[in-house]
This record gives structure tokens, sequence and C-alpha cells, in this order.
């Protein structure tokens, strides 16, 4: 026993360095919030599926992932390597935004056929809920699987899309370019999808068939249609938060590499409040943030994911709709 | 001969074929064959098969020997943990309807806790390795409990990707635990006691004939207990609460007490197949338990069957045996076990076997009650059938 | 028996009513006791107190209003049911009665009122425990358990009132004996009383539909409830299934039982409840005897008028 007890006493186990995360404390506050932001624009994916259809779309991690393969590719083919290109401004913008559609169109594809041929068929039949948790995790493992044996178990080689310099200074504070783009975009993307979902006839529908799906066919909402946008906005959204995952993490592209992308994804989602556009921005980046400090409180990266983990867990024990509530659908017991 | 209650049985039966006819599977009949026997004829073809399957690593039999690329005896020792972890999961997502997702992660700790308290890489005191089993399952049974109780109350998305999360943390916990050591792992882990004429140990990690016996056994007996489970109050709330949740709770089923024994039973059984698997390698290091090897756990359940307890043991087992078999398939078991998993639900969601569960501890009770009602009364409570009688 | 006059209470035996019960079922009656229907009573409650005294208050609703959102679904609802009546409770599409059952069942958590059955308040007690306290319902869409035998479905009603968990079940206990046992009797006694026993070994989602809605009602049955509330029970049905239909309400109310009835089929309501309350865009507009009830001007409006062949017969 006395051994049992000296054994978690030391620090073999868990160790804490407050002095750390006082000295970092606005660097990774700054860089939580870009992550955060990746986070929040995959969150959008799980929280619209689950608004329409009800269901965690455990494939969506991949369909990111698909996302960050295109713009990888599309970069390398155009010249990118580790090294940051030499390159004119307007000329890194322009290439940035073709690899963007890039793993736009490809995530955009993967969600769309994702629907076509594994939800599609089971919705026809009226399958029981568990199936269609049992389709979607098997979907995402077939995809993942696909790309393993495709590109192998290693992750595609590196691509630096620009010489990342500090843009201005934060009371003391460096603010990088590639947190500015990644935050001011993802809030960008963010409000528009937001606009959408709150003044266009599409936005109409999906809200429809979120509160009542039979109500909604028949006041003539075609509800097919519904859903297949939404896979398709998910696509788009999660090709774009390829394009920012890749910039930070330069040799993301690994056939695993939306796996936990996407468990902290959806807990973004979870967290501001799953079916709220607005709560999965606001969760997303306080996802980030948290988890960042604690992996500087723990003392390494992976504990980044831990920490998700255990905030996901505590949502679900004291407040289950989230911190804004669910409003797109309800959490139904 | 035939009594009354034969006969009312046959016209059971006869109504069961029919209305039973519309969905056939590969091994639908023998599942009915299988419900028609008397019940010592049930037994006679149990104590059959048992004593095939114990003899199974002894046999050897060609073509299906994994050799030369896998020693048999270790095939079979793997192919009978993971039909014992199948067999737990089979509680959670076959019967009670629960899609846990982690189960890998009550695999590995149950493999750890092994390798804590016997390995001598570990710095904890040191227990004899069978003491170690239920050990696991008391761990086990806590974390199930600790991530059963917030989620079992909410819908089934929220327990699904929570366990799916908890699959890949421990794994990742062991990696930056400087205490779980790991990839380096813990050396020597322990195994059950006795020696062999020649010195040896019996349970050797290079002998996986005695580790297949001990396991095999443990499978036979919880298939009793599991069986008198579902024959019982909480095996009818499990299929209850799985064909329709809202409709148990109304009729006076307390779904979450039974939601949780299941997810609790499930995570016990998980690290008991882990703490064997520890033992049975001798070694656990964190390489062996990625999220993955969950999925193929679930495929496992399907493959056989949700629900089938008989199901999910032949599938736990294939689903080792193959890639071990056939080695050329092993780098793509993952995308095959996948695309299998994908393909059963869409075309045939109760798997390939599609038996159904018994949930009445005397059942048969009720064809005699019906055999008396119809001989007291008259034949008029019962449609006679021509055809029953051929 | 003619229909009971529920304002004075009235002393009733289960034995003298399940005999009649016997003969509304159209089962021929053995000369030589014991008779196969009063072993029916017996047999499916013998635990049970049944009420003799007929009359009282069993269900006291007040001022019961649920909202969704903006919409009030149900406004200030308030009626009782009586101790071993049928009430009706009827109304439009649409005017909450269904909302009613949901929120008396615990489906739906009323924003206003209560809801007591014999003084224990149902409001913040979870489903099952409320069925517990006596309130069984059957679905206006059949909820059977569909990968379940009709006897096994029975049987989850009566475990309402098992206590064997699952490590009695392991250790196969003598009380989990004792209830198996009793389970099957009981479940099968069920499945006779409501005319299905000989498809009790067949799976409920292939069981054909009639018997579906009989098996709901076993089932219901089957957790021994001081209030049977059924959600329109004859949707589907030919009429010559709703008069069957109609005597097996009366064979359960007369076997001890109070029954809310929600309907459609005037027919079928008037026929057979012995009150009736009348919902309309979720208010309660009148209540009384189906005489009263057919005369009342705000209910010839509210629904007869709209659908005057129904109200006719």
């Amino acid at each position: 026993m006395h051994t049992l007890l000296a054994a978690a006493a030391d620090d073999q186990w868990i160790t804490l360095d407050w002095a750390s995360l006082g000295s970092t404390f606005w660097p990774s506050t700054f860089d939580g919030l870009t992550f955060g932001a990746i986070y929040a624009l995959v969150a959008l994916g799980y929280t619209l599926v689950y608004g329409v259809l009800n269901l965690m779309n455990f494939a969506h991690s991949e369909v990111f992932i698909t996302g960050a393969y295109a713009v990888v590719f599309t970069l390398t083919s155009l010249g990118f390597g580790a090294s940051p290109p030499n390159l004119s401004g307007p000329e890194i913008v322009l290439n940035l935004i073709l690899a963007g559609l890039a793993g736009m169109a490809a995530a955009a594809l993967v969600a769309f056929l994702l629907e076509r041929i594994a939800y599609r068929p089971l919705r026809r039949r009226n399958a029981p809920r568990l199936v269609f948790l049992i389709t979607a995790i098997g979907m995402s493992f077939v995809i993942q699987n696909l790309f393993f044996v495709w590109r192998g178990a290693t992750a595609e080689p590196s691509v630096t899309m620009f010489q990342n310099k500090a843009v201005f200074d934060l009371g003391g504070n460096l603010i990088y370019m590639d947190t500015l783009i990644i935050v001011i975009a993802a809030i960008v993307m963010m409000v528009g999808v937001d606009q959408l979902i709150r003044r266009t006839r599409l936005g109409r529908g999906i809200r429809a068939v979120a509160q009542d799906p039979d109500t909604a066919t028949l006041m003539g909402v075609n509800r097919e249609r519904i859903i297949i946008s939404t896979f398709v906005i998910g696509g788009v959204l999660a090709g774009a938060a390829a394009l920012f995952y890749i910039m930070k993490v330069p040799s993301g592209a690994i056939y695993n590499g939306g796996f936990i992308l996407g468990i902290k994804a959806f807990t973004a989602a979870v967290l501001g409040g799953i079916g709220n556009v607005r709560g999965a921005l606001l969760g997303g980046l306080l996802l980030g943030v948290i988890g960042n400090y604690g992996q500087v409180l723990l003392g390494n990266g992976q504990w980044t994911d831990v920490v998700s983990f255990i905030v996901l867990v505590l949502v679900l024990m004291v407040r289950p709709e989230g911190i804004l509530g669910s409003n797109l659908a309800k959490v139904r017991a | 001969m035939t009594s009354p209650i034969e006969d009312a049985a046959a016209t059971q039966s006869h109504l069961d074929e029919q209305s039973e006819r519309p969905k056939r599977g590969p091994f639908d009949g023998l599942a009915r064959r299988w419900d028609h026997l008397e019940r010592w004829q049930q037994w006679g073809v149990l104590a059959l098969v048992a004593a095939l399957v114990y003899l199974l690593p002894v046999l050897n039999p060609p073509l299906i020997t994994s050799e030369p690329s896998n020693d048999f005896p270790i095939t079979c020792a793997n192919m009978a943990i993971y039909a014992l972890a199948a067999l737990g999961l089979n509680a959670v997502v076959g019967q009670a309807g629960l899609l846990d997702l982690g189960y890998i992660g009550f695999f590995a700790v149950g493999a750890y806790v092994t390798a804590l308290w016997t390995s001598t890489d570990s710095t904890f005191v040191k227990i004899p390795y069978l003491w170690t089993l239920p050990l696991a399952m008391i761990v086990t049974v806590f974390f199930g409990i600790i991530l059963g109780l917030p989620t079992l109350r909410l819908r089934g998305d929220y327990l699904a990707i929570v366990t799916l999360g908890f699959g890949e943390i421990i794994r990742l916990l062991a990696t930056i635990i400087p205490a779980l050591r790991g990839q380096v792992g813990f050396q020597n882990v322990g195994a059950p006691p006795g020696t062999k004429s020649d010195g040896n140990p019996v349970f050797a990690n290079s002998s996986g004939t005695p580790w297949y016996w001990l396991t095999v056994t443990i499978i036979i007996l919880l298939m009793v207990l599991l069986g008198n489970i579902e024959r019982s109050r909480a095996g009818r709330a499990w299929i209850a609460i799985r064909e329709d949740e809202d409709a148990a709770e109304i009729m006076g089923v307390p779904t979450f007490k039974f939601k949780l024994w299941a997810f609790a039973i499930g995570a016990a059984l998980g690290g008991l197949s882990g703490a064997l698997f520890g033992g049975l390698n001798g070694f656990v290091n964190n390489q062996k338990f990625d999220v993955q090897t969950s999925m193929l756990f679930l495929a496992a359940v399907v493959l056989g069957g949700a629900g089938n307890k008989f199901g999910a043991v032949i599938g736990g087992a294939l689903v080792a045996y193959l890639p071990l078999r056939f080695t050329g398939l092993a780098e793509y078991k993952f995308l095959i076990f996948g695309v299998i998993l994908v393909v059963l639900m869409i075309f045939r969601p109760q798997g390939l076997f599609g038996a159904r569960n018994h949930l009445l501890t005397y059942a048969s009770r009720a064809r005699r009650w019906l055999g008396e009602k119809t001989s007291g009364s008259g034949a008029t409570a019962v449609p006679a059938t021509e055809e029953s009688s051929s | 028996m003619s229909s009971p006059a529920s304002d004075q209470p009235e002393v009733r035996t289960p034995e003298a009513s399940t005999a009649e019960g016997a003969d509304r079922l159209g089962v021929e009656q053995p000369d030589a006791p014991p008779s196969l229907e009063s072993e029916v009573a017996q047999v499916v409650a013998p635990d049970r107190d049944i009420e003799v005294a007929v009359g009282d208050n069993l269900v006291e609703i007040r001022d019961l209003t649920v909202t969704f959102g903006g919409l009030t679904a149900l406004d200030h609802v308030t009626f009782d049911i009586r101790r071993g009546e049928i009430l009706g409770l009827i109304g439009p599409n649409g005017a909450g009665k269904t909302t009613c059952f949901n929120a008396m069942t615990g489906v739906y958590k009323p924003s206003d009122g209560t809801v007591e059955l014999e003084g224990n308040s149902l409001g913040g007690r979870k489903k099952h425990a409320i069925t517990r306290l006596g309130l069984a319902r059957t679905f206006q869409n059949i909820r059977l358990f569909g990968q379940m035998t009709a006897l096994e479905n029975v049987v989850v009603g009566l475990d309402a009132r098992h206590k064997t968990s699952v490590p009695g079940a392991v250790f196969r206990t003598p009380r989990l004996r004792r209830e198996e046992k009793s389970s099957i009797e009981h479940g099968m006694a069920l499945l006779e009383f409501v005319g299905i026993v000989d498809k009790s070994d067949v799976l409920a989602r292939n069981l054909p539909y009639g018997y579906q809605r009989r098996l709901e009602i076993a089932r219901a049955l089957a957790t021994e409830p001081k209030l049977l509330c059924l959600d329109e029970p004859a949707a589907g049905f030919n009429p010559a299934e709703k008069d069957e239909l109609m005597q097996l309400i009366r064979t359960i109310r007369d076997d001890g039982y109070t029954i809310l009835l929600i309907e459609h089929d005037m027919r079928l309501v008037m026929g057979v409840t012995d009150r009736i309350v009348v919902l309309e865009f979720g208010k309660k507009i009148a209540e009384g005897t189906p005489q009263e009830i057919r005369e009342d001007p705000k209910v010839i409006a509210a629904y007869l008028g709209e659908e005057s062949d129904d109200g006719a017969a």
C-alpha cells in the first residue's frame, strides 16, 4: 500500500507548471483562439447536420481531413514546400484561395457522397438510430482507412504557406499574421452562415426541418434538398477549416488527423449548445483557449486533447444544453 | 403421440414461421431449427460444440490453421480474448442498444491494471495475477460509471462521442503519464501459477493453449450468467430500451438504471479481456490500444447480429482470426471490417445470425399453460390448423 | 349492468362483474366452476386491492397548462376522473387531448397546474415512477417492442411490479424464480383476456394490426394501473372491430379499472363512456354525461357540427 501511495505522490503521474502558464499566458491565449476558430468551423458542420437530421455525423472529421489532403496536394502542385515560398504577397493570396477552394470542393464532395451513399438509404428504410450511428462511425472508419491504404501511415510532406510575421503589438504581446487571418476569416464565415440561416429561404428551410421535419414537409419544404444542402455547407466550412489547419500545422495531412480534431469540434459544438450557430463559435474559441492552457500547465502538447475531453464530460454532466442553449434542435433526453 | 401441448406448440411454430418468412438470411433457418430443439437436445449439441472448441488448438486442423506465419495456439488464445471482449460489448450495443465506441479503452485499462500490479517494471505492490482479473473488472466498472453517469441520461449520440473520446484518451494518457511508461511499457506481466513437469510455467507467453482454455472457460461461464440476465427483468428492459426507450420508460422500466447496468457489465468484461490480453502477451505498452481496434470489436458484434451472444462470440473470434490466418489481409483489416460494418448496416442490420433473444426464464410454461387451457375449454380458443399435424 | 350513475357511490365486486364480462367477450362458460373468466380477474392482479367504492375522485387535474414556446397547447384545464368510470376525452384535432395525456404521464412537463393520483402529485416524477404509481397508457401510434413476442411485451409491463435486478438474475434467487413463474401465468392470462393468447409466441411486429392494439392494452394492464389511459385505441378499426373493442373496454372497467379514453369516433365515445370532457383549442369547453354533451350547444358548434355524420350515430 505504501508503494502505491508513494507512486501516486511523486511526479511520475501529473505535475502542474503554473509558472509556465503565467509567463506564456497571452501567447497561449492567442494561439488557443486560432485553434478555437478552426474547431468552430468544423463544429458548424456537426451542429447543422445534427440540427436537421438529429444525427451525430461521425464521418464529418473525415470530411475535414479530405479537405486537408486537397489543400496540401494543391499547394504542393503549385510549388509550395517546407520552406516559405518565394512569391509576392498577392501571388500567395491567390494560391491560398485556390488551395482553399480545392479543399472546400473536396470536402463538400465527400460530404455529399456520404449523405447519398450511407445515410439516405437508411432514411428511406426508416432505420433505427443505432443503425444510423453505427453507419456514421463505420463510414468515418472506412474513409480514414482508404487514406491509410492510399497514402500510408505517415503524414504528407509539410507545406508552409507564408513567412509568418508579427503584425502588431498588443500591450507587449505580438499578434502574428496567421492568427489574424484565421480568426477574422473564421468569424466572417460564421457570421455569413448565421445570416444564411436567419435570412435566406434555404435558412428558413433548415430551421423548419430542424424544428419539425414532418410539418416542414407538409408546408412544402423539400426535406431531402435541405438535408443535402446542409451536408454541403458543412463540407465547405470544413474545407475552409482545413486550409487554416494546414496554415497552423503544416504537416497536418495524415490519415487519422481528423479524428481528434473531430472530437474537439464536437466538444465545441456541445459546449456552445448543439444546433446553435453562434454557440459553435463561442464553444470553439473557449475550447481552443482552455486546451492550450491545459497543455502549458501540464507540460505536453497531447494534454490539449485530454483537457478537451474532460471539458466535454464536464459540460455533459453540468449543462448538456451548452452555454448558449441548443436552439436549432433540442437535446432530447 | 401428439398431446395438446405439442399441438399448440406446433401451431405456434407454424404461425411463427409464416409471419417471419419475409426476412431471410444465410443462418435464419439454423436459428429457427435451434429454437425448436428440445432443451436436452440443445444441451447435447452445446456439449459437443464445447468439446470441439476446447480441442481446437490441439487438433490444429489443416486449412484452418494459421501456421506457419502465426502460432496456432496463440491465434486461438487471441480469438478467445476477442470473443470475450465482443461478448461484453454485445451486452452494451447489441442488447441495450447503447453505442460504446471506446471499448478499447476498457480493454486497455484492464491490461494496465494487470501490468501495474504484476509487472516487475511497476513500482506498485505485487499481487497474484489471478487477483488482477477481478481488480481489472472493478477498476473498469468504476471508469464505466464515471463515463455513464453524465451521458446515459442524454441521447445516444453523446454516449457514442464520449466513449470514442475515452478510448483515445486512455491511449494518450498511457503515452504522456511517465508512470505508465509509454512505448517502453511493462515487461514480465504476471500469469496464473503452475509449473509443468519440465519446470517451465504452464501459462508461458509462448504457449497459447492454457490461455485459450482459461479464456474459453471464462466465456462459457459468462455466457451462462449473461443468459440468466437476458431471461430476466434486466434482459427484457435492455431489449425494450433498444426497441423504444420512451415507451419502455412509460411502461415502468427504470431505463437509466438498466442502461448503467449494461454499460458497467460491458466495461467489466472489457477490462477482464484486457487483463487476459496483458497476461497472454506478458508485455503491455501503449501501442496496441488504438481506437481502430474498438471498431473491430464493434464489427464483431454487428457481424454476429446485435444481441446474439453466440453471434458476438463467433464474430469476435473471426475478427481476430482472419488477419492472423490471411496475413496478406492484415494490412487492410481495418478497411475490410469497416466496409463490412457499413454494408451490413445498410443491407442487413440484424447481422449474419438474425436470431432473436429469449427473454423469459420459464418460456416453456407458456406453452404448457396454453395446452392446459386448450384442453380444458375445448379446442375453440386456438384455431386448429391441419398443416400443423404434419 | 347499466351504466353506473357516477354521482352516487355503488358497490361492485369483481366476481360479479367478470361473469358478465365473460358473456360480453362471447366466450363459452364451462359448466363447472372455476370458470375461466373469473380466474382471469384474479390471475391478472391478485394483489391489486380492488376498490369497491366507486365514484370518489381517483385523479384530480387542476389548472393543467402546457406551453410549447409561445404556443399554449393546454390552457388551465381542470377535471376529475372518478373511480370506476370510463371518462371520454374528446375534441377536434389539435384540441390538446394527447397533450393532456402526455402531461399526465410525465412525457411533457406542464408549465402550470397539478395532476394528483389518489392525492399523490405526479408533477416532477420520473415517467417510470408515474407508471408504478398506477397510471398506464397506450399509444395513438402503436409503440410495441417489435422484436419481442406478445408474451414478452406483456411481461415487460408486469415487470413494473417486479423488483429483481441484475444480481438477482445472475444468481437466480428464489424471488426471481417466483416473479418469472408468475409472469408467465399473469402474462398468458392477460393475453387471453384481450383475446390474443394464441399469438403469445409471435413477435409483436408480425402481429396483425388489431392484435397489436389489443396487445398494447394488455401490456398497459400488466402494470396494474389504477387508471388506464387509452389514446385512440380504435384508430384504423372497422365497425365490427370497434364493437369488439367497446366490449373489451367495458369488461376492463367492470373488472374494477378506471379508464380515460381519447377517441375520435363519436359513436364509440357516446356508446361506452360514463362521462365526457370536451377540449377545444386547449381549453375545456364542456363536461357531462354523453347525453348532456350531445345536447351541449358549445360542443355541437365546436365538434359535432363539423363531423355530423359521426355525431348522428
